[in-house]
């Protein structure tokens, strides 16, 4: 059984689907009776998954929200308490720190990565085809399909005082900046940002070397023949062609850093004292350690307002390619 | 290609170096689980007597059958659970294009951008309720209702593009809307249901915060999960904690390099939908 019909572009998808009036004229050909079978047949196919997600998603949300202006232990008692705490949260440095050290996870998990990555793909696209290239593709993306955990605990090792990275710059003859890496209050922010960037870069890389192939060889052929600089050709062609994968990579990055946990849990479970404490972190420790369920939830409320104020933005500049 | 020299030479060094990078600390940590348990040795050193038993130790102190065995249970439930509710759904926005379909899509896809911190705290509350806190199953409701947006997303984006003429076709042959899906349009979308399979049983295995807050005993848990608790209580036995990562990587490692082709096209093409 051949499939030929089958369309393999997947970006056009949004197009073809807002396409108007396909279906509408389609549907008008039909008697009303049959149409409102049609219908709930068709509702009664979304409903399964639809309620799941409400369930477990939807009110979940909404729940966090109204948590968010009591105060509550989890057992007892709730009492309403209006905004007290998200003043709270803008008040206790330890908590608005949370926040600070979300934006600058993002430099670390998605910032770089994806500047990084932007760069190592305009190097290696002309020889990341054939066999060292798909051999390199499958190596960087070992750790994206590794748990974050093992991350974490991997990375634990190697930024201990005895673990390899200490060994190596002692190699290198830079024995006196070793230190304890995540137990350091200066060092362990971005120290944690590096395990970031080791899960993150391949994944970067690759998506964005698939957008390289992409692009019309020629474009690139005829900047060379006009004497275009590397920088040149990279800031005329390759960032301006690339916008859509660009925000991919920023999109997935950005709730990467915003939503971290895993990682933070294992290697430093937030410290040394709040060095690397992050909203995943504190909403857990306030919700399930210290029982202030109403904190964390509001804790909970600002993180997801982030994530959309800063995910709308890359959506939008990024898309316009796409549509 | 008609690079010149220096640059594939440039490229080619930059690759092998990152290659380097990411296989380092893997190797790393699989020379530190050969050497004594409850030793502190280098970073990269090959023991002077390996202790391969190491693994074996980790095995049977990490619960290995047990933890597997909850692992593969919450993979094997969560998704075939998940592909049928996605696809049907997928089928009902994308190919029956049902009123009310674009404003379905966009609730769903709103799920995309939740942080899983942010709805933790009531779905404890609501399980603590229904009475299924600790328990795989647990695990195994909300995480097939955080796959919906991306797994409806990823099934639509099938169904949009299939012509509506085979369904017309199975139509006046007296088909019913049931008949149109399970016969006709679910053997079509086999390619994307096994990627979106693919992609969900790596998710559900490597799934943490979920385990963690929801289920207490590491035998319940996913594997990740149980790693997390394996690190809690053996932290400072850096070769068994070690033995023990690698492991619980084997069984990712085996399924990433037999099916790598599929699951990095998966997860490029997931990305770039979502």
């Amino acid at each position: 059984m051949t499939a030929p019909t089958r369309i393999e572009s997947d970006i056009d998808v949004e197009t073809l689907g807002n396409r108007p009036g396909v279906h509408m004229i389609s549907r008008r050909a039909h008697f009303s009776k049959r149409v409102r079978r049609e219908t709930i047949v068709g509702w009664l196919f979304v409903l399964p998954a639809l309620l799941m997600y409400v369930l477990f998603v939807l009110m979940p949300l909404l729940l966090t929200i109204l948590y968010s202006f009591f105060r509550w232990n989890g057992v007892g008692p709730m009492t309403w308490v209006g905004l007290k705490n998200y003043v709270t949260i803008f008040q206790v440095p330890n908590l608005l720190g949370t926040i600070k050290n979300a934006f600058w996870l993002v430099v670390w998990f998605s910032i770089i990565p994806v500047g990084l990555g932007l760069i190592v793909a305009s190097v290696i696209h002309r020889v990341a085809t054939g066999r060292l290239g798909a051999i390199a593709r499958t190596v960087l993306f070992l750790p994206q399909v590794i748990p974050l955990v093992a991350a974490g605990i991997i990375w634990g090792w190697l930024l201990a005082l005895p673990g390899l990275i200490n060994q190596i710059l002692r190699a290198v003859g830079l024995g006196a900046i070793t230190t304890a890496w995540l137990g350091d209050f200066d060092w362990a922010l971005p120290a944690v940002g590096l395990i970031g960037i080791w899960v993150l870069l391949g994944f970067c890389i690759v998506l964005l070397l698939t957008g390289m192939t992409k692009v019309d060889p020629a474009l690139y052929e005829s900047a060379r023949i006009d004497g275009a600089s590397w920088f040149r050709e990279f800031s005329a062609i390759t960032i301006p062609l690339l916008r859509y994968e660009i925000g991919v990579c920023l999109t997935v990055t950005v709730i990467a850093a915003l939503a971290a946990f895993d990682i933070i849990w294992v290697s430093t479970a937030g410290g040394p004292g709040n060095a690397t404490s992050v909203p995943g972190i504190q909403i857990y420790v306030l919700a399930f350690t210290q029982r202030a369920v109403g904190l964390a939830s509001a804790l909970a409320v600002m993180l997801m307002v982030l994530v959309v104020a800063v995910i709308i933005p890359i959506q939008w500049l990024s898309r316009e390619r796409a549509l | 290609m008609r690079a010149p020299r220096g640059e594939i030479w440039t490229g080619r060094i930059l690759l092998l170096a990152l290659m380097a990078v990411t296989i380092l600390p893997f190797i790393s940590i699989f020379m530190t689980a050969l050497h004594p348990s409850n030793t502190v040795p280098n970073g990269l050193e090959w023991p002077a007597d390996p202790q391969w038993g190491n693994f074996v130790e980790a095995f049977r102190v990490a619960q290995m059958p047990k933890t597997l065995a909850s692992s593969t249970f919450i993979v094997l439930a969560v998704v075939p659970v998940s592909l049928i509710l996605s696809t049907m759904a997928g089928f009902a926005i994308g190919m029956l294009r049902i009123p009310g379909a674009s404003a379905l899509l966009f609730l769903f896809v709103f799920g995309l951008t939740l942080p899983f911190p942010g709805i933790i705290i009531p779905i404890y509350f609501l399980e603590r309720a229904m009475h299924i806190y600790n328990s795989r199953l647990a695990i195994v409701l909300p995480l097939i209702a955080l796959y919906m947006p991306f797994a409806v997303f990823w099934m639509r984006a099938h169904f949009v593009n299939m012509p509506s003429e085979l369904s017309e076709a199975a139509r006046v042959d007296g088909a019913t809307t049931w008949d149109l899906f399970w016969r006709i349009h679910v053997p079509l979308a086999r390619p994307p249901i096994a990627s979106l399979g693919i992609l969900m049983s790596i998710w559900t295995w490597n799934q943490f915060l979920i385990a963690l807050v929801l289920v207490e005993d590491p035998t319940q848990r996913t594997m990740a999960g149980a790693l997390g608790y394996f690190q809690g209580h053996y932290a400072t036995d850096i070769p068994l904690l070690c033995a023990a990562t690698i492991l619980i990587l084997v069984p990712t490692l085996v399924v990433f390099i037999l099916f790598q082709r599929q699951i990095i096209t998966a997860l490029l093409q997931g990305s770039l939908k979502g």
